[in-house]
């Protein structure tokens, strides 16, 4: 429902882009008559009318087809699942290591609310919100490429290695860890201000004097009875958030040139390549969902209330 | 039942809170010293933005001398750039596209925001069905990815830019309005607002709004630094007006001589960086100034 | 009555609570003996410092911003304010269990209650995983729990507010402790749970032996459940007795207007209420109580010397004694 809906709107939004892929082609090839012009428009099924030519989309999307790319000229869910798999690969990373590293650091801060690391988490979060992640990650490079020179400057693996071999991965790591780190860094400032006030808040509830009460030490308590309860807001904030991080993860590509969606997002927008647009929307929707199902079921997974009970 | 002179229902306990004792709430924000210090680099950001041509009576496009200049190299405090323009004058006219697109587009975001949500929460039922399948719509698409799609759609101008950042942020606001809305209906001073017969206007308005008002100002400087960013990474990638000198758009014409000239890059990094801050810690002060008990936290 | 040796004894116990007002004295010169199988009550009106003997027996109090100040809390002898952390630890559920006001709140809410009941038992008796599933089967049986082994899987929110305090009392006693607190375990319930509740406890009491101190604001509910009763009021024991003498002829003035539930007592609140919760503009009792009786400013009997000086506890009867002027003199005591 949701994703018939991102296809219908994907559709009008750029059925309003003045100028077609015929003024495209045309303009590429310095001019063109009138009757190529009509050819090409027959070609693309642009000369129906509007809502024929949503209702052909749509079920083309339906089955699986996303359309043509007018630049490569291929079909774009061949084009998407080609690109599709280093930006999931950023995307998860980035994304898993802020939830774990973010939570570690508001339990530890939480343990002294006014201790220095507390107060370090305070003005980790102000900092992470406020630092554009393309200059994080500029900054980043100036420190690690260009100073330290131990990490790659851009593209997802060097050319001259063997695919599919140990050291292969292992330079696909090597090339990941800038991208990963200037991504992460915002979420990971933001989960654990979140983690540490869900813990404080955890921390004061009635059921952990409950724990205290039946002789726990302080481990068992933290870790077992207060965190599981303040990983909820997380999880939470994680999923409504996932989109974001999927935005960020663009601009964090074109930084670095990592050969995923959000490159090929990002290209297709200058070529006014509408299909690649369009499916390339449609598909980060769909990621989008499927991790906000993954959500669900993690939260199910943690929280027994929303097993029975599930409230919006 | 017609309208007579309401006995004052929006004196609500929390109303009379935020609204009689303004000296008592500045008091409580100046003791937040960060949050006095984000005011101060704010007014200075806005002052200069204001006055950037009676500062600066130069085109900040315009090449002034060989290209890369270091910082602090002649008369050029920040250096030139790969164009050979002055980095201080690109930065202080691009205070002025950043603070227009990102406080104009801030403002469109709460107006949405506050409509959809506020409407949920108050009519609940189908209202709300719809209105939240809207915003769920609004969530699964990558915020950014569809602000850059609409910008290139239209015309790359700023208010193309602002209205396509309103357009992708106002998820959030509309959520916190909503459950804001939600919970503060079911309070006694509006059933008794209800119950001497006010009608749903005045209710929304005069009623619940003064009451939602301190998390939704608090969340409004968060906005506003959101809105910032968005700019910030729209310019950065091109897609903003070409002819506006703007923060994100210094670094996107450098980009490729970061490792050459790192200040073209970083230089207006930190003033996106210290304006975003500047306003976060506004927010926070603000969030003491209205909740003093928290302050703790 | 002092035949029997004390289980538990707490002797000039002081706890201080830093606030931003400055320091309260929430508990000052605490008291109390208890006997195997005997029920001590606690009756006070909120805030007048029950809980906090409760949790600072248990050595539960916040520390900082608490401090126990001093006194001693004896259990079979052995001084648990100078025991270790460690030593507390095997204390805590095991020799002394508590129970609280609020059973929504107190059971973790994402795990099972089985999963609750067995930690304890794990915890202090080293049984497996299955032997301490059982035994929480076996005690939610003891606690009258329906189809205890389907809900043993079940979780808190599951469960109605009477269940989860069965809940609370099986975990408790689910290691045989020798004393177990009952915080206000039935404040939060309806009236006819309540009497199931105290039913429960009083049928758990009988099989096991345990001690109970039960601490309430409800002198009805002391007056069923308690052997004697010790009332408190800002922090202080003003009066202590068997619990039928003080329903006989109580004397504190504080004491009768418990009993007689007079309204007008409640129109000026206790005023330590604000003392922890930091209300600017509002004054803290417990930072600045003067040198006078704490009650004096609500007592129609109060005299100059209220005023002036606080009263010791005097012995009005010979298992009877009041903290009030009006049953000693100056220089007595």
């Amino acid at each position: 429902m949701l994703l018939l809906a991102v296809v219908v709107f994907n559709f009008i939004l750029l059925s309003l882009v003045p100028g077609d892929i015929a003024d495209t082609l045309a303009g590429e090839s310095g001019g063109a008559s009138q009757e190529v012009m009509d050819d090409i428009r027959r070609t693309y099924g642009l000369d129906r009318p509007f809502h024929i030519q949503l209702a052909t989309y749509v079920g083309k999307v339906v089955q699986g087809d996303l359309g043509t790319s007018y630049y490569f000229n291929m079909p774009v869910t061949e084009l998407i699942l080609g690109r599709v798999a280093p930006t999931l690969l950023l995307v998860v990373t980035a994304l898993v290591l802020a939830i774990l590293i973010g939570t570690l650091f508001g339990v530890i801060a939480s343990r002294r609310p006014n201790g220095l690391f507390s107060h370090f988490v305070t003005v980790l979060a102000l900092v992470g919100f406020a630092a554009p992640v393309f200059w994080t990650a500029f900054l980043l490079i100036v420190l690690f490429v260009a100073m330290l020179e131990i990490m790659p400057l851009s593209g997802l693996v060097d050319p001259t290695t063997p695919r599919g071999t140990f050291s292969w991965y292992l330079d696909v790591l090597h090339h990941l860890f800038l991208p990963v780190l200037s991504l992460s860094s915002i979420y990971l400032a933001s989960y654990s201000r979140l983690a540490r006030a869900s813990m404080m808040d955890v921390l004061g509830s009635d059921y952990i004097r409950t724990a205290r009460a039946k002789g726990l030490g302080e481990t068992s308590v933290t870790y077992k009875h207060a965190l599981r309860n303040a990983v909820i807001p997380v999880i939470t904030i994680a999923g409504l958030q996932f989109s974001h991080i999927f935005s960020g993860a663009v601009v964090v590509e074109t930084v670095f040139t990592w050969p995923g969606l959000g490159t090929l997002a990002f290209e297709s927008i200058l070529r006014g390549d509408t299909p690649t647009i369009m499916g390339i929307l449609f598909f980060s929707a769909m990621i989008v969902i499927v991790v906000n199902l993954l959500t669900d079921l993690t939260y199910r997974l943690v929280d027994p209330r929303i097993r029975s009970a599930r409230n919006a | 039942m017609t309208d007579r002179p309401a006995t004052a229902p929006e004196s609500g306990p929390e109303t009379v809170r935020i609204e009689r004792p303004v000296v008592e709430f500045l008091r409580m924000y100046v003791r937040n010293w960060a949050a006095v210090a984000g005011f101060i680099v704010f007014a200075a950001i806005v002052f200069a933005a204001l006055f950037a041509p009676v500062i600066l009576a130069v085109d900040p496009f315009e090449m002034v001398r060989m290209h890369f200049t270091p910082p602090g190299h002649d008369s050029y405090v920040l250096g030139t750039d790969n164009l050979g323009r002055d980095m201080l004058t690109a930065i202080v006219y691009g205070a002025r596209a950043t603070l227009v697109v990102g406080g104009s587009a801030a403002g469109l975001t709460i107006v949405i925001g506050l409509t959809i949500g506020s409407l949920a929460g108050y009519y609940r039922g189908w209202v709300d069905e719809v209105l939240m399948r809207i915003t769920e719509f609004f969530q699964v698409l990558p915020p950014l990815l569809l602000a850059m799609v609409l910008v290139a759609l239209f015309e790359p101008t700023l208010p193309t830019v602002a209205i396509a950042i309103g357009v992708v942020t106002w998820t959030g606001v509309a959520r916190l309005a909503r459950a804001e809305f939600m919970r503060i209906r079911e309070l006694e001073f509006v059933k008794a607002a209800r119950s001497i017969g006010s009608r749903d206007r005045r209710i929304i308005w005069r009623v619940i709004l003064p009451n939602a008002l301190p998390p939704l100002i608090v969340n409004a400087a968060l906005t506003c630094g959101i809105a910032i960013l968005f700019e910030a990474a729209l310019s950065f990638l091109g897609l903003s007006d070409p002819n506006v000198m703007s923060w994100g758009k210094i670094i996107g014409d450098n980009r490729d001589y970061l490792l050459d000239a790192p200040w073209t890059v970083t230089i207006p990094g930190v003033a996106i960086f210290l304006t975003v801050l500047a306003v976060s810690l506004i927010g926070d002060g603000l969030n003491d100034a209205f909740n003093p008990r928290l302050r703790e936290r | 009555m002092e035949a029997a040796a004390p289980l538990l004894e707490v002797e000039g116990l002081e706890v201080e609570f830093r606030t931003r007002q400055g320091v309260a004295r929430v508990l000052d010169g605490i008291e109390l003996s208890l006997e195997p199988g005997r029920t001590l009550g606690i009756v006070g009106e909120s805030g007048c410092g029950k809980s906090i003997t409760a949790l600072s027996i248990m050595r539960l109090v916040p520390v900082p911003p608490g401090r126990i100040g001093a006194g001693a809390v004896r259990l079979k002898g052995e001084d648990l304010l100078q025991a270790s952390e460690k030593r507390m630890r095997e204390v805590r559920g095991k020799d002394i269990s508590m129970i609280f006001q609020e059973p929504m709140t107190s059971l973790n809410p994402v795990y099972s209650i089985g999963d609750q009941i067995a930690e304890t038992v794990r915890l202090h008796e080293g049984l497996s995983r299955r032997d301490s599933l059982d035994r929480a089967i076996e005690m939610l049986k003891a606690v009258h729990i329906p189809a205890a082994e389907r809900r043993v899987r079940e979780f808190p929110h599951q469960m109605s507010g009477g269940m989860r305090q069965r809940v609370m009392i099986a975990m408790a006693l689910a290691c045989q402790p020798s004393v177990l607190i009952a915080d206000e375990p039935t404040t939060a319930l309806d009236v006819t749970v309540q009497a199931q509740v105290f039913d429960l406890l009083k049928e758990l009491q009988e099989k096991t032996g345990t001690a109970i101190i039960l601490i309430s604001h409800d002198m009805g509910a002391i007056a069923e459940m308690a052997d004697r009763v010790m009332v408190m009021y800002a922090g202080r024991i003003v009066e202590e007795a068997a619990t039928d003498e003080i329903l006989e002829s109580p004397r504190h003035p504080y004491t009768r207007g418990l009993i007689a539930c007079v309204p007008h007592m409640e129109e000026e609140p206790p005023p330590e209420r604000g003392a922890l919760t930091e209300i600017p503009g509002v004054v803290p009792a417990l930072t600045d109580l003067g040198s006078g009786c704490s009650f004096a400013p609500r007592c129609d009997h109060a005299t100059d010397l209220c005023r002036s000086r606080a009263p010791q506890p005097f012995a009005v009867d010979a298992d009877h004694r009041a903290a009030c002027w009006l049953y000693g003199e100056a220089g007595t005591a």
